[in-house]
């Protein structure tokens, strides 16, 4: 997505907030025990790091199972990162915190702990 | 079930779902099992995609079966090219909810994983699909691509087995897919989940030739064709050559046609060939063979009937040079377009080539007499079981459209032709053994009617004349016991 190719537009005065800003979506199938682990543990990640800056919507398959399409949606639960761009997904109940910060590129790749 | 094991007399046959796919379901008695999941597996372009797609076709277009399509390889308009280029368009099919394709991209460098999780999503997508359509079918092709996207196989592992379980419990006939792999007949082992029924695929090249082989490794509850068979895919799809299968189902037809040969009519009843038989003509070389086919191909072009010429030895204008050296000339019947010579050398391509060539040249020239020369050379090409195959294949099919047809079959042994074809001649109606006798230092050709179903016909060996007026058969001169050929016959029917 790299914006050289592209016509190079006056930058909008929002593209720095946009860059800030989180749009998650979080895919569970129905109430079980690991679908409100990976909601709460989306939430403490969110209010830790992302205070302000985030918006989080939670799609239940079982109510909307066509939307596991759209979003290539296999493992359950799975985290998407919608904004900002590039697109990330995040299989998993997100307990590793570690990597879900790392998937959410709110931590350095080589977080290698010696 | 330990029990079924030591009683099997009891076991009931189980339901089936045909495939629609020529010769298949004649291998697997009736199609796959119903219900139930069955693992199609072997190397990259080996025909696994086309065979899963031709069994959801055929199931929502002749079987009132919808179907569902689960791709984890090619998006779908890629599989929607793909289908189309072999007249299997899915997208009809698609618009009237007869069909549902779905494409499951795997980008393996997108995903991190963070903790626990297991494959409700894809569950809850095939779900969503297979109510959508009303399927009674499933294709996955191939799951094995998960182990790429995500990393813990153990869960991959956990929830493969759950999902073939879910299959089962959903009721429908599925076709899981899976690549060849080193250890085991699929690369993650799918075998282990999904033993109702295993078919293997195989594309492999024998001597620069492409040949396909289909082989049911597995069929529980069920007989099954164990042997490998070769099978084809063309502009039609894929159909599969069963090695033992014969329809003998034909119609026959009392009707009689020339053999070209006036000696050679006379010798079976005095009238030829029965219409829609298949003749045999072996003998080694240099015996006369392709004379006997050229006359036999010429006279149906005399009555005006359409003729298709395969040659598998000689081009087309060799052909006709060398035949009209024995007074034959079968230019005016090229030109009339009542004959057509195919030339091609049989290691041109498998198989499986020649044999939908000859398929679609019959089905497009509708000859009522055809010649393949020789049916031999064809076994360099293949090992002779499928020779055998292709054959029985080739003969049937032109049996149900009441074509005669003449094989002719190049035989090294001199002595005893009978023994190198005896497997073929099974399958022919009528045996003709040409020999060249070497005796009193000279050679005779000399021909002999080893059988001919249906028919009176002589039993003795005629002495066998290729000469620029045609071809002469003469008749036994017996003397003292003894039937006289070559220059005996002569020096006798002269005596000094």
């Amino acid at each position: 997505m790299s914006p050289k190719s592209v016509r190079r537009a006056p930058k909008p005065r929002r593209t720095k907030k946009a860059a800030d800003f989180f749009e998650l979506r979080l895919y569970v199938a129905g109430q079980t025990a690991r679908s409100l682990t990976a909601i709460a543990n989306l939430q403490r990640i969110c209010d830790q790091h992302l205070e302000g800056r985030y918006r989080m919507e939670v799609i239940d398959l079982l109510d909307r199972p066509q939307l596991a399409r759209g979003d290539q949606i296999l493992a359950l639960p799975t985290l998407v990162r919608k904004l900002p761009e590039p697109i990330r997904k995040l299989v998993g109940d997100l307990s590793d915190t570690e990597r879900a910060l790392v998937g959410l590129d709110l931590r350095p790749r080589s977080s290698g702990k010696s | 079930m330990p029990k079924t094991a030591t009683r099997p007399a009891l076991v009931q046959p189980i339901p089936k779902s045909p495939t629609g796919i020529q010769g298949l379901d004649e291998i697997t008695g009736g199609g796959l099992p119903r219900g139930r999941p069955t693992l199609v597996c072997g190397g990259p372009g080996c025909g696994k995609t086309i065979l899963s797609m031709e069994f959801l076709i055929n199931g929502a277009r002749k079987f009132g079966e919808p179907g569902v399509f689960l791709s984890f390889e090619e998006s779908i308009d890629d599989l929607t090219a793909n289908f189309a280029s072999l007249g299997l368009d899915p997208r009809p099919l698609s618009a009237r909810k007869k069909l549902s394709l779905d494409y499951v991209r795997i980008e393996p460098n997108e995903i991190q994983e963070t903790g626990a999780y297991d494959l409700d999503g894809l569950f809850i997508r095939l779900d969503h699909a297979i109510n959508s359509v009303g399927a009674k079918r499933v294709v996955l092709d191939t799951i094995e691509t998960l182990f790429s996207g995500l990393s813990d196989t153990r869960v991959l592992r956990a929830e493969l087995r759950r999902l073939f379980d879910w299959l089962r419990t959903k009721g429908v006939t599925a076709i899981v897919t899976g690549e060849r792999g080193d250890g085991g007949m699929t690369r993650h082992g799918l075998e282990e989940y999904i033993t109702d029924c295993v078919i293997m695929l195989d594309h492999r090249v024998v001597e620069q030739n492409a040949t396909r082989r289909l082989r049911v490794v597995k069929y529980r509850g069920s007989t099954h064709g164990a042997n490998e068979s070769p099978f084809f895919i063309d502009e039609s799809g894929l159909s599969v050559l069963p090695i033992a299968s014969l329809g003998l189902q034909h119609k026959v037809s009392p009707g009689r046609l020339s053999t070209g040969v006036q000696d050679l009519d006379a010798m079976l009843g005095k009238k030829g060939y029965f219409r829609g038989s298949s003749i045999l003509v072996s003998g080694s070389a240099g015996t006369g063979k392709t004379s006997l086919a050229g006359y036999f191909a010429e006279a149906a072009c005399r009555r005006r009937e359409p003729a298709l010429y395969f040659a598998f030895e000689e081009s087309a204008a060799q052909i006709v040079r060398n035949l009209r050296s024995i007074g034959l000339d079968l230019e005016p019947c090229l030109r009339k377009s009542l004959l057509q010579i195919h030339a091609a050398r049989p290691t041109t391509s498998g198989l499986e080539g020649h044999l939908s060539a000859m398929h679609r040249l019959i089905e497009e020239n509708k000859p009522r007499v055809v010649v393949v020369d020789p049916i031999s050379n064809l076994i360099s090409v293949g090992t002779s079981i499928e020779v055998k195959a292709m054959l029985a294949r080739l003969i049937d099919f032109m049996k149900v459209k009441e074509m005669t047809a003449l094989f002719t079959s190049l035989t090294i042994d001199d002595g005893h032709p009978e023994g190198t074809d005896v497997g073929i001649s099974s399958f022919m109606d009528t045996w003709l053994v040409l020999r060249n006798i070497e005796m009193n230092g000279e050679r005779t050709r000399t021909l002999d009617v080893i059988k001919s179903r249906g028919m009176a016909h002589s039993n003795q060996v005629r002495e066998f004349l290729l000469t620029s007026k045609g071809l002469k058969l003469l008749g036994v001169v017996r003397h003292e016991g003894r039937v006289l050929i070559g220059s005996e016959r002569t020096a006798h029917a002269e005596p000094r």
